[in-house]
């Protein structure tokens, strides 16, 4: 009954929304401004599809009725992911893995190497792993994403429950989700994030209900709802299964990027001074010869371990023919030598050079073709064994910061199959002030936009449409601070200057945009069904400044290769007082909207404005003011404090 | 899951008998690492008494490729048997590991 609501006031949403913008874009642009008119179209336009895609989530809303019964032999391992966090913290978390009813093996991955954790983990008997010696200090560590590959490597579970350090699970969690993995398909069961140090009130806007509800239930519902790092189960097969097919074609890739510049970097070497004599010259003939070779075999599809091999080889060979003759060479000068001073030698004789000299000094390191760094490079690369990388094989995706929404997004690609349990089975710590909260929520803005720029879903084979769409929608929400910015300018610029986007605030305007408004409202009340929604939306357009540096960092890493500026969200309140500089955008935004409604009133008074249009652009500072409202209550928030429990018990 | 080796005149034949899974494959590695260790870097992999192989399986020939290179020889695989070829198809990993023959073939033109 619910779902025939909802569905019905999504088509009413699209319907008003459609008939809305339609009239936007077609007989309402007041074409003399058309540099604000422009913009704020665009950004409605932004916002309709942004309620459609959410729409569409909802449609599909999936409310599951529990798992079937876990096989009993399913063999778990209990990963808690730590890397600089408070140990008592970390053991807590630990210690309550331990009791998960379920039997398990739990670990704890710590990225920091603590020798204090390793004994705590020795005396409680729990799993420790830190990096294996492979990660060695010249490779990326790809952060809790190497974290968790590096653990999958020396534990055999067939599922992971992967768990933040500050995430305290219930006994009964694996009782509650492996019996999703019945189904063969079924590579992920994530459920939700909750946390027990967040008032009702909820300043930061820490709990996501509507995420953790209508949204990740809808996405279920297209079979795309996705990983979320932490609190969820996964199938280790699912995930080495990524590993190996991300193996093979980042190998792949790299093979045949080396081939094609290998060209290029054979007639550098040419035409280096270093080539002098007719051996090295000979060399690089050899090599050109087996790289051209390779890349028709490539192109021809043969096995790329034979295919490196062969090249491997034919340089070798090349290599010590050409450091045979220099011995060889060399010997016959020695001999000469000797010859002629052979009174001086005496007894020790003609020296010779050693044995192994040849294969000494046609090793790698040693190689005259070390010289010639280029073509070095290129043969450095012709390999199967992804020396870029710790670990050949990372099950875990590392084109993101978030590694769990790309890693799900690859295995529904392959065709896995997900689930969203929406029972809350542990308990977690939020940030308690709002300068570590910014620094998670720019995290999670990054790296959204770093998969929608490395892997557009919209394009990626295996994904279903529904997927794509789900899988899009995430990330174009990351995209409002844009439409923040121009929803901010919109009033200002009216109030102050007379200027209006639309030709006339007019019965055509109210007519179409209010049943829009109104509706668009109710889609939200009737998809969340009685869950607050208001801080998340208020969230969504103050933080407007972190969404657009999430935006311009993440695509100048992709592009240009920038660091992104990445840390680690602190799970420890940070010190000091009142941090006001950290909404500075806002403070000036807010400012900028007050001075423009004093303005606006004050040629309303004097006669400049006319009543209607300054009425609607004051509502609308006012609408803006109450969001930013917020981020005061947040800059003032002094940590949770636990509400004191009234005394009840008696004294016995 | 039962390993041997063996070492032949141009090669270090490797046997995984039994089901080469998530169990059993770090055990595979480890194996295979100590042969290397013991000085054959040219290894086949013979897989004809494999009924069964995981991706953690074949992620491990991946380990194992990779230090045999390392010691400057090369790992390969022999006698595939059906349900282990689905796995290579179905990772794509038929497209780096060639599947010979027998494990005599695996060398046999090098």
């Amino acid at each position: 009954m619910t779902r025939f609501w909802t569905r019905l006031v999504v088509v009413l949403t699209v319907l008003t929304g459609l008939n809305y913008i339609a009239w936007r874009w077609m007989s309402s642009l007041n074409w003399d401004a058309w540099w604000i008119a422009l913009p704020l179209v665009a950004a409605e336009t932004y916002s309709l599809i942004d309620v459609m895609l959410f729409g569409m989530t909802v449609w599909n809303l999936k409310i599951r009725k529990g798992a079937p019964e876990p096989p009993q032999d399913a063999t778990v391992d209990v990963f808690i992911t730590t890397y600089n966090e408070d140990l008592d913290m970390v053991l807590t978390t630990a210690l309550a893995a331990q009791k998960i009813r379920h039997p398990h093996s739990t670990w704890i991955l710590d990225d920091g190497a603590r020798p204090e954790l390793k004994a705590l983990c020795e005396q409680h008997g729990l799993g420790y792993v830190t990096r294996s010696e492979d990660w060695t200090k010249d490779l990326p560590r790809h952060a809790k994403a190497g974290n968790l590959n590096n653990a999958l490597m020396v534990t055999h579970g067939e599922f992971l429950l992967i768990l933040d350090a500050d995430q305290i699970p219930e006994p009964d969690i694996l009782e509650k989700t492996l019996g999703y993995f019945n189904n063969r398909r079924v590579a992920l069961v994530q459920t939700p994030q909750y946390f027990s140090n967040v008032p009702v009130s909820d300043p930061l806007g820490s709990q996501a209900p509507l995420f953790y509800g209508p949204i990740q239930q809808g996405k279920d519902g297209w079979n795309a709802a996705f990983f979320c790092g932490s609190n969820a189960i996964l199938r280790r097969e699912a995930l080495m299964q990524l590993g190996l097919v991300g193996y093979v074609k980042e190998t792949e890739k790299s093979i045949r990027r080396a081939l094609a510049a290998s060209r290029a970097a054979i007639r550098q070497a040419r035409k280096s001074t270093d080539i002098e004599s007719a051996l090295v010259a000979e060399v690089l003939d050899e090599v050109e010869a087996a790289t051209r070779d390779a890349q028709q075999e490539v192109d021809a599809g043969q096995p790329l371990a034979e295919v490196t091999y062969r090249v491997r080889r034919r340089v070798d060979a090349a290599v010590q023919t050409l450091v045979q003759a220099d011995v060889a060479a060399l010997q016959a000068d020695l001999e000469e030598i000797a010859a002629m001073e052979l009174a001086h030698v005496g007894e020790s004789g003609v020296p010779v050079v050693a044995d192994d000299a040849v294969e000494r000094m046609s090793a790698r390191d040693w190689s005259p073709l070390g010289a010639l760094e280029s073509v070095q490079a290129v043969l450095d690369a012709l390999t199967v064994e992804r020396t870029g990388e710790a670990q050949p094989v990372m099950p875990l995706a590392t084109i993101s910061v978030t590694e769990d929404m790309a890693t799900a997004m690859r295995m529904h690609a392959m065709g896995w199959e997900s689930v969203y349990h929406h029972e809350i089975l542990a308990y977690g710590l939020a940030p308690e002030d709002i300068a570590t909260m910014l620094t998670q929520r720019l995290r999670w803005a990054q790296g959204t936009i770093q998969v929608l720029l490395r892997e557009n879903p919209l394009v990626q084979k295996g994904l279903k449409l529904g997927q794509r769409l789900m899988y899009f929608a995430t990330m174009w929400t990351y995209l409002s601070g844009f439409a923040a910015v121009i929803y901010f300018a919109a009033p200002i610029i009216y109030l102050l200057l007379g200027i209006l986007p639309v030709s006339s605030l007019s019965w055509d305007f109210f007519i179409r945009f209010i049943p829009f408004m109104v509706v668009n409202q109710l889609l939200f009340a009737v998809a969340g069904r009685g869950i607050p929604t208001w801080r998340g939306q208020q969230y969504s357009l103050a933080l407007f400044p972190t969404w657009i540096k999430a935006c311009t960092t993440a695509a100048r890493n992709i592009w240009f290769g920038r660091p992104l500026g990445f840390a680690v969200t602190p799970k420890a309140r940070q010190s000091g007082g009142p941090s006001w500089s950290l909404i500075r955008p806002q403070i000036v935004v807010s400012i900028l909207l007050a001075v423009a409604a004093a303005v606006g009133i004050i040629r309303l008074a004097t006669g400049l404005a006319e009543p209607l249009g300054t009425l609607v652009n004051v509502v609308w500072v006012v609408f803006d003011l109450v969001v930013m409202s917020i981020l005061v209550r947040a800059v003032l928030y002094k940590g949770y404090e636990p509400a004191t429990e009234p005394e009840t018990r008696e004294e016995s | 899951m039962e390993f041997s080796y063996e070492v032949k005149d141009s090669y270090a034949e490797v046997k995984a008998d039994g089901r080469l899974n998530m169990v059993s494959a770090p055990k595979l590695r480890e194996f295979v690492t100590d042969v290397i260790a013991g000085g054959s870097n040219r290894i086949v992999v013979n897989l004809e008494n494999t009924a069964f192989m995981d991706s953690s399986g074949l992620g491990a020939l991946i380990g194992c490729l990779k230090a045999a290179r390392q010691a400057g020889g090369d790992l390969r695989i022999a006698a595939v048997q059906p349900q282990v070829n689905m796995v290579l198809k179905l990772t794509s990993m038929d497209k780096v590991l060639t599947a010979y023959a027998t494990a005599d073939e695996a060398f046999g033109n090098d």
